[in-house]
């Protein structure tokens, strides 16, 4: 939490301003009783009225004072916590987008998301929570007991009763009610899970019968969620009418008390209705600090969440000094590469050696988990290496600037990430000064042309997020020709024509080829048929490779590649 | 997962104050009246339960309103005890009658909390029997309505009716409700106690109280603007870094960080003026709400020691009538508060009944006939089907297969081949035509009994979050060990199984994520195999398995199909070959049909598409 301190710098004027400002206004508040007990004393018990009204007055002007300062406050309040949760925001935002795929594994995408939103959020409310009550609800608290130990010593010992039976019933309230407070969540999330997987599993449950089944099943969980939200609902509902009950006795008692000390004229009349009111505002202190003190957890778990964030160095970083790249030809070689995820124990590359050439294409295929995408992730440095190297013509691609390096390359990702906007800003994306031909000729390639003059506004149609408003196969194109705007001299196309039907495939392949001239294509395919014609086709097979050469020559001499190619197609059709 | 995350932060705006300030506008929903009438006859069989919390909500609220009378009357009379001392015409103080007021105090303390106490464990009991009865029928009601529902809702939809709608019902039958009427109670006798101790001071304190009214209606009204485009903003925003970080690999290679960078502080600046805006102006409420009080609170002290000094009334009262002042205010903000839940709860709830009242699957046939026998014939006689009334996809399909037979339906992705397999299982019902089973129309069999006959392994694998023994049983719960495992063995499970930490005890996680894609599918298949259907739907789609259980996979398929009328959703070629039908499908619609040798003779789309697969690609 502390960390965060610093972002708080830029305000520290605003915080100084409001901290006096709230001693004022605390001043004023406890004053307020004061004049009460002159307008008693000297006014009604003397029957003066002038006393009455000069008190009064004064009275007036002290609660302008007062709720002047509380507005200037709240825009102070209101200015600092917005202002340090914009720029913690944008801090985080620029972090993550620093961020290699290490740190994505790491922290989990979704995580990510939640500390740059919510987090954030959180850490906003406790700042104005801090600035209007934390500060204030102690000035008032300590100020208050001096007021009122300044009225009378002898009644001193109920508000220290009145406040530690406060103090004692909410503890008593949160050691009750937490843990359950957890138990609720976890079974929210298994209510959750259970009518997420009854979704999900529509047609298989309704295929099977076993309606009733998941009815029970539901109903199971939601028998012990009504009964733990039974007992904190009656736990936290009785809460009000006993602090209702603490704060009364407390005020009776100190009638009682008060009274008797009256009589003996220990007292007088005025100061006595005075302290009445200080033991509200005592107790009203607590009260908000103790509410304070159950948001400080929870804000305090955001905080470190997002100073996690901002303390993680990318994996991937850059050289101080960097080479520069001049007309790049696309010669890519791999080195003897070994690669293990960060932290994990065992490497998913061995021993990776080979050269992609400019102007052909080399293949990467094998099962599942055998290192192919890892391989493309390597080359834009999502991941640097564990050992050995990978060389663009001929320099480690580690001397380079990632910036150089990356606009050299023309990615297309297995899953294609598309953004807001439209068609058009989505294939140029990145490249601002894309002519409308360029972009054209990037869509035809990409098969793209026909569903996009298809739609009503062509290249204007708009993109919902995420490219929800296209389909699987509409998007992979438009993330091709997006790579392809690049004019790039390395292709990578990471698994990227299973969502197109074969057709699309072969024609898209057939157009790349024509297109793409001298540029190196790295390619990772599940079917053969993608790959078939490919120069260089390289087999993994546990992050090994155990073949390279054509279609032809591996059918004779790795059986790992005879096998997939006979999984898929029928003997005849291979040859 | 993304739509999930939208349509519930859609709906109820990131949580924390930010989002719920004072003053943030509320949720309408469409028909107020109708809704209410409706959660008014879920409470009816809670009437008399009901009826009793609100009694006591009244006499909590009235007892704690005696209150500031009786200490009231104790201090005049410690006054008067002390004035008539100075003067010299009387005792110091009656401790007797201050002693009995501090008891009376006592004992309208403790019931007033007791009642207080009292009312809200059985409102508690009440609001969670009507959230759980809701939750139930929500959970009942989701397997009654036809798929075609969902087509149109997302899960998430669903997911926050069930959830966070209920929730938001429950929290304010267990709150509001007693709420209100504490606070009218609260207010109409307040309200006659200080009418009791003084009209003229009454008078004074109701000159204030539209001054507090307007200025709190002038707030609320220019932050409610502020509120709705911070949610909009933040709206934004979230759908920005959800965008940026999801395909972070996409902006670094294009090298767009600066401009993303640059995006993000755009809306982020627009956020932080509508928050600090709306943070700024909710705020306000409270000094507003606390001076005219203090207003308030001068004056009468002004007024009540004058009228004081002049003998109208007793110090006391003054006192007492301060206190009543002061909470005067308190109910007036909290009906303002409970209004605005009031009509997010209606919201909320419109949206429950909205689900419950939802139109249910056609009901099931009076005289249902038995499926004891049936050899798995399957007849489509001029189906004609659309998923929406305006958009037919099948308009004319006829065809027989007979039992034993093997159906493969091939075409491109999206091309709709799943709709055949939903047609046949009545998950949607046919628009005119119909699809016959040994005869026997469809919707002629329940469709419990119809489904029964199908086995079905589709390339979503469906399994959920319990033991591999209990997802091997599901759907044959009677099924003993042995014969589980037999199964497994025939889908060639059992190996792999047994090589599970736990065995066929493991417990598959929420995502069932612990075993691999090939396994899962494997373990559908034995749960097929176990379920013995008459016939059989099978996906062929194994992408993103490996080699080699993919072999396994089509071998326990091959024997599956044994002997069994079987619908194919095809990718093998040796499956689509030796198929007795295949079924080619475009943009939904069946446009051929025949055996391999036939259709490539037709030299059709199902040529055409036979040859694109494996040609030369240019």
């Amino acid at each position: 939490m502390l960390k965060l301190m610093k972002y708080l710098k830029p305000y520290s004027l605003l915080i100084f301003v409001a901290i006096s400002l709230l001693f004022v206004q605390a001043q004023c508040d406890l004053a307020l009783p004061d004049y009460m007990s002159e307008i008693i004393n000297d006014g009604i018990l003397s029957g003066n009225s002038n006393e009455v009204i000069k008190n009064g007055v004064f009275m007036l002007a002290v609660s302008l004072i007062s709720a002047a300062s509380s507005f200037v406050i709240g825009y102070l309040a209101a200015k600092v916590a917005a202002g340090t949760s914009r720029d913690l925001r944008v801090s985080v935002f620029g972090k993550v987008e620093g961020f290699s795929n290490a740190e994505f594994d790491r922290f989990a995408t979704s995580s990510l998301i939640t500390r740059t939103t919510n987090d954030i959020t959180q850490i906003q409310t406790i700042i104005v929570m801090v600035v209007r009550l934390g500060i204030y609800a102690p000035i008032i608290g300590v100020g208050g007991i001096v007021h009122a130990y300044a009225k009378s010593q002898s009644l001193s010992w109920i508000i220290a009763l009145g406040v530690l039976t406060l103090v004692c019933v909410i503890l008593l309230i949160f050691l009750l009610v937490v843990p359950k407070f957890k138990m609720v969540q976890g079974l929210i999330d298994k209510l959750n899970l259970v009518v997420r997987e009854n979704l999900d599993g529509m047609l298989v449950i309704r295929a099977f019968n076993t309606q009733k089944f998941e009815e029970n099943r539901f109903d199971q969980t939601n028998q012990t969620l009504t009964k733990t939200n039974l007992f904190i609902n009656i736990i936290t509902s009785s809460m009000m009418p006993t602090m209702m009950l603490i704060l009364n006795l407390i005020t009776l008692a100190v009638f009682w008390f008060g009274a008797q000390a009256v009589s003996a004229f220990n007292l007088n009349i005025g100061d006595m209705m005075a302290y009445m009111q200080y033991v509200m505002q005592i107790m009203m202190a607590f009260l908000m600090l103790s509410m304070m003190f159950i948001m400080i957890p929870r804000a305090s778990v955001s905080a470190d969440r997002i100073s996690e964030v901002l303390e993680s160095e990318p994996a991937v970083k850059e050289r101080d000094c960097v080479i520069p790249l001049t007309d790049v030809k696309g010669r890519l070689e791999f080195h003897h590469v070994d690669f293990g995820y960060p932290g994990a124990e065992e490497l998913v590359l061995h021993d990776i050696s080979f050269t992609a050439y400019p102007g052909q294409t080399t293949a990467f295929i094998g099962a599942t988990g055998s290192g192919k995408s890892t391989i493309i992730n390597l080359i834009p440095r999502f991941y640097d290496v564990t050992s050995g190297s990978i060389t663009l013509d001929g320099i480690d691609i580690r001397e380079v600037s990632l910036h150089e390096l990356r606009s050299h390359l023309g990615l297309v990702p297995q899953r294609a990430n598309l953004f807001t906007g439209t068609i058009r800003s989505n294939i140029a994306y990145g490249e601002v000064s894309l002519t409308e031909e360029e972009m054209q000729k990037s869509a035809r390639i990409a098969q793209a042309m026909e569903f996009i003059s298809s739609k009503e506004d062509g290249f204007d149609t708009h993109i919902a997020q995420s490219g929800s408003n296209l389909s699987g196969g509409q998007k992979q194109r438009l993330s091709i020709a997006r790579a392809l705007s690049k004019r790039a001299p390395v292709y990578l196309f990471d698994d990227c024509f299973s969502a197109l039907d074969f057709k699309t495939d072969a024609a898209l392949r057939a157009a790349l080829k024509q297109e793409t001239g001298q540029s190196a294509i790295l390619m990772v395919a599940q079917r053969i048929s993608t790959i078939m014609h490919a120069e260089q086709i390289i087999v993994l097979d546990n992050g090994r490779i155990v073949g390279r050469g054509t279609h032809n020559e591996l059918m004779k001499t790795c059986q790992v590649y005879e096998e997939i190619a006979l999984s898929q197609l029928s003997k005849e059709e291979l040859t | 997962m993304s739509e999930r995350r939208d349509a519930s932060s859609n709906r109820r705006g990131p949580g924390g104050p930010m989002g719920h300030g004072m003053g943030a506008p509320a949720e309408k929903p469409k028909n107020f009246r109708a809704t209410f009438h409706k959660l008014l006859q879920y409470l009816g069989t809670h009437r008399i339960t009901i009826l009793i919390v609100l009694i006591l909500a009244v006499f909590s609220a009235t007892f704690s309103i005696l209150g500031p009378k009786v200490l009231g009357w104790g201090m005049t009379k410690l006054v008067e005890g002390l004035m008539a001392w100075q003067i010299g015409t009387g005792l110091l103080t009656d401790f007797d009658y201050i002693r009995n007021c501090v008891f009376g105090l006592l004992a309208l303390y403790l019931i007033s909390a007791l009642c207080s106490y009292l009312q809200n464990f059985v409102m508690s009991k009440v609001s969670m029997k009507v959230t759980y009865q809701l939750r139930k029928e929500l959970s009942e009601k989701m397997n009654r309505l036809p798929l075609k529902y969902f087509d149109r809702k997302t899960h998430g939809e669903v997911l926050s009716r069930i959830t966070n709608d209920v929730d938001t019902v429950s929290l304010t039958l267990n709150q509001s409700l007693t709420q209100i009427i504490t606070a009218i109670t609260t207010l109409l006798g307040t309200l006659v106690m200080m009418l009791s101790i003084s009209w003229l001071m009454t008078v004074v304190t109701f000159l204030i109280l539209p001054i507090s009214g307007g200025l709190i209606g002038l707030v609320m009204k220019k932050s409610q603007k502020h509120f709705i485009n911070q949610q909009k903003y933040l709206g934004q925003l979230n759908g920005q870094i959800e965008e940026i970080y999801s395909g972070h690999n996409v902006v670094q290679m294009f090298n767009s960080e600066k401009a993303e960078l640059e995006k993000f502080k755009g809306t982020n600046d627009e956020l932080y003026h509508s928050a600090w805006m709306s943070q700024f102006l909710s705020g306000m409420l409270m000094p507003i709400i606390s001076f005219v009080s203090n207003l308030g609170y001068v004056m009468i002290c002004i007024l009540g020691g004058y009228l004081a000094v002049k003998k109208v009334i007793a110090v006391g009262d003054v006192q007492a009538f301060i206190q009543y002042m002061r909470s005067f205010t308190q109910p007036i903000s909290q009906i303002a508060n409970i209004s605005n839940t009031l009509q997010s709860t209606m919201a909320a709830a419109e949206r429950v009944f909205e689900f419950l009242d939802e139109e249910e699957e056609s009901p099931e046939t009076d005289h249902p006939v038995s499926v004891d026998t049936v050899k798995g014939q399957v007849d489509f006689q001029q189906v004609r089907f659309g998923y929406t009334e305006e958009k037919i996809v099948i308009k004319d399909f006829s065809c027989q297969i007979k039992p034993g037979q093997s159906v493969a339906i091939v075409g491109p992705t999206g091309a709709g081949k799943t709709t055949i397999v939903k047609l046949l299982m009545r998950f949607y019902d046919l628009n005119s035509g119909s699809i016959l089973v040994d005869g026997v129309n469809i919707e002629d069999y329940t469709r419990g009994d119809l489904r029964s006959m199908f086995g079905m392994v589709l390339q979503d694998t469906w399994l959920y979050h319990a033991t591999i023994m209990e997802n091997l049983k599901y759907g044959s719960f009677e099924a003993s060990d042995e014969e589980v495992i037999r199964a497994a063995k025939a889908a060639h499970c059992d190996e792999f199984i047994r090589a599970l930490p736990d065995g066929y005890q493991m417990v598959l996680n929420e995502e069932a994520s612990n075993i691999s894609q090939g396994q899962k599918q494997l373990l559908t298949i034995a749960r097929t195999i176990l379920h013995n259907p008459k016939i059989l739907i099978l996906d062929e789609a194994t992408s993103s398995v490996d080699t080699r259980t993919e072999v396994l996979i089509q071998s326990a398929m091959d024997r599956l199909m044994e002997s069994r009328t079987s619908f194919v959703i095809a990718h093998r070629l040796s499956t689509i070959k030796n198929a007795d039908l295949i079924l080619v499908m475009q943009e939904g619609d069946i446009v051929e049909q025949g055996n391999h040798d036939e259709l490539l003779a037709k030299n059709g789309v199902y040529a055409a598409l036979y040859q694109s697969q494996f040609s030369e690609g240019d």
